[in-house]
């Protein structure tokens, strides 16, 4: 019932992402585990870790969208957010190791035994058991955000001076996550990971398992943030975007809902964090790197801000040409990169979700042409 | 406070000064219930700051800032000032251009301004029924579903003021109204806001004095952060001060 209320009216382009991502999850597996790999339609393992990385990376996106697409809060730090929850579940699987690491020490994760460290510190404790990892990997970047943005909102800093901030947190989060008396590994991060809730890693089936949550947790995620927007609450978001004052002077506390914004989209960038360190096997304090957050913007940018399917669709595009380019033709990415960023923003001001867009609108042209005339009189 | 009895609004000796420069010098004025007012002066009177101030936007340095006679308005941020009932209209029209016009009413609609509460929102029959009656009060019936973007000039003006009423303010401040309109929409918004006082206080800023004659309200004029007379436009507009400060000294 929900579900249908929600989709009534959906622009198609969300209507065929939701389609795809359903269609992934199914087809993905089941030609990674029941095709027998002589096959061409095969899907080998590293392919699926692959897609898997892309669609983290396209939560990530649409996590982006959210606050900067609809609310104009242009975050440059948002990779932090998703490194948080990288940590949060990095910290699970550290601790599921136990004695078999390199020094065998039950407690300690090796980095922790080199150290010298005698004891494990208090903020690790819980992370052994996955319903706390879990509910930190939302948590922890959650609180950030709510405690970032409380201060800033409500200080009113806006526009560039919001995002160069937003930039100096993941940066500011980076150089400390480096330092190895911050008790999370240092420069090397966490890694080695052996087994999740008992299931080995490395294992076809949990692999295909973790590929599946994935697509779910997009899918889900798509759908929250159309819910979100479709509401009341969005079109105040969209208010405040377009006239923050007009916004504010109409009753509405403007920080209270860019809050509750923000710190709704870096749990869904912690959620795809967390999906995204198993698939690659570690966490390291270079994803706190502020690249990153720039690249998840151009990503969006790329895509088409404001849509939701844009972002997660030029993600998945972008990162696409990104593994090709970088295996044929390493030298060239970044130009071509760049190159794509510009022929976006000079000919695709509304990213390739705009074409799409363009099309519907054509359709759409005869009743546009026919409200002309009642508006001039 | 007994000064301020049977008044919406009370401003007694209120100042603010930007680096030295006082846009507000001393002023003061009160606005009865159900009464319309209009503010006029040249450009740098306070006109706008007067509407800051009154709006939260900006804090007097000092000075009384009263609503309904004992709410202090200093003490209030813009979102809280505007749920107690007072609206403003921008003097460039301020709507949200990318959603359609019964969007933007739908917005302003009086009610709950919490998170919360947008989330799970749903429109009500008699807020559908006060939308209808919005748009017939602002006539914009025929573009109820074409975005703000696409409307005329003095239709957005219109759309604000309706935007305004839908918050069901008990005071409202608006802001060069007809500037830019054609004269038959000077004349509409003329009626427009004459229908709306009484049940509501209005006050409004205006340049165009063929506008403020139309209105036949009392006129309070502003100069240099206080005011310089204040009655009927014939009596002001005869008073030497008020020549010299229109006509140049």
């Amino acid at each position: 019932m929900i579900v249908h209320r929600l989709l009534r009216g959906t622009d198609r382009g969300v209507l065929i992402t939701l389609a795809l991502i359903l269609l992934l999850t199914i087809l993905v597996p089941a030609l990674h585990l029941l095709i027998p790999a002589s096959s061409p339609i095969h899907v080998p393992a590293y392919a699926m870790a692959l897609i898997g990385k892309y669609l983290c990376y396209a939560m990530l996106a649409l996590s982006l969208d959210l606050v900067w697409g609809y609310c104009g809060i242009l975050s440059l730090g948002h990779g932090a957010f998703f490194a948080l929850g990288g940590y949060a579940m990095g910290m699970y699987l550290m601790r599921q190791i136990g004695s078999r690491g390199v020094y065998g020490n039950p407690d300690l994760p090796d980095f922790m035994v080199f150290l010298n460290w005698t004891e494990l510190p208090w903020y690790w404790h819980g992370f052994e058991w996955f319903p706390f990892a879990a509910v930190m990997v939302l948590f922890v970047p959650g609180l950030l955000a709510f405690l970032f943005g409380f201060f800033a909102f409500r200080a009113r800093v806006s526009g560039v001076h919001l995002s160069i901030i937003t930039q100096a947190l993941t940066f500011a989060l980076m150089l400390a996550f480096f330092r190895n008396d911050m008790g999370f590994g240092g420069n090397n991060g966490l890694t080695d990971f052996k087994d999740i809730l008992g299931f080995n890693l490395q294992s076809t089936g949990t692999r295909a398992t973790f590929f599946v949550a994935t697509c779910l947790a997009l899918f889900a995620s798509l759908l929250l943030c159309l819910a979100l927007t479709r509401s009341r609450l969005g079109a105040v978001m969209t208010a405040i975007r377009d006239a923050e004052s007009r916004t504010r002077f109409l009753g509405y506390r403007v920080e209270a809902f860019k809050l509750f914004a923000f710190t709704v989209s870096a749990c869904i960038a912690g959620l795809a964090g967390a999906l995204y360190v198993p698939q690659v096997g570690i966490i390291n304090p270079g994803e706190f790197a502020p690249a990153n957050s720039i690249e998840a913007v151009i990503w969006a940018a790329i895509g088409g801000r404001g849509t939701l399917f844009g972002p997660i669709l030029g993600a998945v595009l972008v990162n696409f040409a990104k593994s090709w380019f970088t295996s044929a033709l390493p030298e060239l990415w970044l130009f071509a990169l760049g190159g794509l960023f510009l022929a976006v923003t000079l000919f695709l001001p509304r990213g390739l979700a705009g074409l799409f867009d363009r099309r519907t609108a054509k359709e759409a042209t005869p009743q546009v042409a026919a409200a002309q005339p009642e508006a001039a009189e | 406070m007994d000064k301020a009895a049977n008044s919406i609004l009370y401003l007694d000796d209120v100042s603010v000064s930007f680096d030295g420069f006082k846009a507000l010098n001393s002023l003061s004025l009160i606005i009865e219930p159900g009464e319309m007012r209009a503010v006029i002066g040249p450009n740098g009177a306070g006109k706008t700051t007067m509407m800051d101030v009154i709006t939260g936007k900006t804090r007097p340095d000092t000075g009384d800032v009263l609503f309904a006679e004992t709410l202090d308005l200093t003490r209030l941020g813009e979102a809280a000032i505007a749920q107690l009932g007072i609206g403003r209209k921008f003097q460039k029209p301020s709507v949200f251009e990318r959603m359609t016009v019964v969007e933007n009413l739908a917005l302003a609609l009086a009610g709950n301004r919490r998170v919360g509460e947008a989330l799970f929102w749903r429109m009500s029959l008699a807020e559908k029924t006060r939308l209808d009656e919005l748009l017939d009060v602002v006539r914009l019936g025929s573009q109820r579903d074409m975005l703000a973007a696409r409307l005329s000039h003095g239709q957005k003006q219109w759309l604000e003021i309706g935007m305004l009423l839908a918050q069901e303010p008990k005071l409202l401040l608006v802001d060069e109204p007809v500037a830019g309109m054609t004269d038959a929409e000077t004349e509409t918004t003329a009626t427009l806001l004459k229908s709306i006082a009484g049940e509501r206080s209005i006050v409004v800023v205006e340049h165009d004095m063929s506008f403020v004659r139309e209105l036949g309200v009392k006129v309070t004029v502003l100069h240099e952060g206080s005011v310089l007379a204040e009655g009927s436009l014939d009596h002001v507009s005869s008073e030497t001060r008020v020549i010299e400060v229109y006509l140049g000294r």
